[in-house]
Parts: structure tokens; C-alpha cells; sequence
């Protein structure tokens, strides 16, 4: 059997939550490497770790990793509301939880702003 | 297929007992195992990300709650592992639904992609707190 999803499906908050996860995931896979690599960059002292992070210090870099943060919270909140659903008492698609993983997310993408201009 | 099916699903819908199929629920079973122990990870991470932001990130500041602090290599260390477990199972799921890739493409896609994670990541432990 083949399962299907069709463009009735795609208007359901449900399926919204299954594509942000999914999307936000594969952002988080991608940055990963990258984010490790300008770790290593200690391996080779301070100044090298230092020379990627002036590098990194321009609006574009701090806008992408804004969205990173939001996203990392975005998939941490959805991932919590699916292992609820699937290991926890409650049963359904919990769309109120929709609401409230994106709720954390703003509420972590306001905290990094808010860090990055004190 | 949606992120809520479950492994009794999923044997169902690719034809139950098959290797494949339990290949298959054993993948779903590691993401949701590892997933659990990122929720507390990404929790905390969250929290060191918005305190370490505060006035501008520098090396000497980074390194300096890092170096010798092995407390902080144990939690990352285990936020590394529990990443490469948890990505590659995405990340195979995608190519095969969203790329078009074989299960058997897919599969070692993920494999690649674990090793990746596990090395580059245990690496970034190492030169942050060596």
C-alpha cells in the first residue's frame, strides 16, 4: 500500500507541523557540519576560532543564526508534541500543541534577539 | 507518510515481517529514542546559546568555560552521538520520499551521514575542550 497525501491533507495545521518539521530538520542537518567545522577551527588555537567568529559577526550570519535558533526550538517543541502523541496518554492530532511548539519557538527566537542587542 | 505513523503502521503499509519493513520500525524506534534525549539537550543548548550571545561571542570567552571542562565534553559528547543516531534516520527518510532514492541509496546516504556527524561533532568536543 502506498500511503498518499493529497492537497485536502495539506490544508490540515497537521500536515503544516509534518512539513515544518521536516524542513526545519533538514536545515538543522545541513548547518550541522558547518557549525562543527567552525568549532574544530580551536584545534588551532584561539585566534583561529576568533578569526571565523569576526568573520561570522555581520548582520546576514546573526539573521541566519536567529533562524537556526528558531528553528532548533521549532523542531525541538513539534519533536516533544509527536513523542507525546505517540507515547503518551493522549490521543488525536493535538492541534493546540501546534500552537504552543510555535509559541516556544518565538518566545527562544525573542530571547536570542534580545541577547544579541544587550 | 506522515511523522506520527507508528511501527505497527509502517510494517502494515510496506507489507509486515518483511526485513525491510523492520528494518524500517527498528530506524522509527532510534529517532524516537534519541529524540528524547535531544528534547533535553536542545533545552539546555538553548539556554547556553542565549547566555553565551550576550555582549558578542569571542574565542578566549568560548574557550575559556570550555577548556578542561569536562563535565561540559560529557554533555556534548553525548548531544553528538545522539545527533548522528537521530539526523541520518531523517535524512534517509527524506530521499526516499522527497529525492526518489532506492531504500537501499537511502540507507547508506544515512549510514554517510552519521559518520560525518560523529566524527566532525566528537572532533568539535575535543578542540573546544582540549
Amino acid at each position: 500500500m502506498k500511503l498518499r497525501s493529497d492537497a485536502r491533507a495539506h490544508r490540515h495545521p497537521a500536515w503544516w507541523a509534518f512539513a515544518l518539521h521536516r524542513l526545519s530538520g533538514l536545515a538543522l542537518a545541513v548547518f550541522l557540519p558547518l557549525h562543527f567545522w567552525a568549532l574544530g577551527r580551536a584545534l588551532h588555537g584561539n585566534a583561529a576560532l576568533d578569526g571565523f567568529l569576526r568573520f561570522a559577526d555581520r548582520p546576514l550570519f546573526k539573521f541566519a543564526e536567529w533562524g537556526l535558533v528558531v528553528l532548533l526550538a521549532l523542531h525541538m517543541t513539534g519533536g516533544v508534541r509527536l513523542l507525546l502523541i505517540e507515547f503518551g496518554p493522549w490521543s488525536g492530532l493535538r492541534k493546540n500543541w501546534i500552537a504552543a511548539a510555535a509559541g516556544a519557538a518565538a518566545l527562544a527566537g525573542l530571547a536570542f534577539a534580545l541577547a544579541l542587542v544587550v | 507518510m506522515s511523522a506520527t505513523t507508528s511501527a505497527a503502521e509502517i510494517a502494515a503499509a510496506t507489507g509486515g515481517g518483511s526485513a525491510a519493513a523492520v528494518a524500517q520500525a527498528r530506524r522509527w524506534y532510534w529517532q524516537r529514542i534519541s529524540a528524547m534525549v535531544l528534547a533535553v539537550c536542545v533545552l539546555v543548548h538553548l539556554v547556553v546559546i542565549v547566555y553565551a550571545v550576550r555582549g558578542g561571542l569571542s574565542a578566549d570567552e568560548i574557550l575559556g568555560r570550555t577548556r578542561g571542562n569536562w563535565g561540559f565534553a560529557a554533555f556534548y559528547a553525548v548531544f553528538v552521538v545522539a545527533s548522528a543516531v537521530h539526523v541520518p534516520v531523517g535524512i534517509a527518510n527524506i530521499a526516499r520520499e522527497w529525492g526518489g532514492l532506492g531504500e537501499g541509496a537511502a540507507a547508506w546516504l544515512g549510514r554517510a551521514f552519521a559518520l560525518l556527524l560523529l566524527v566532525m561533532g566528537l572532533r568539535a568536543v575535543v578542540a573546544v575542550v582540549t
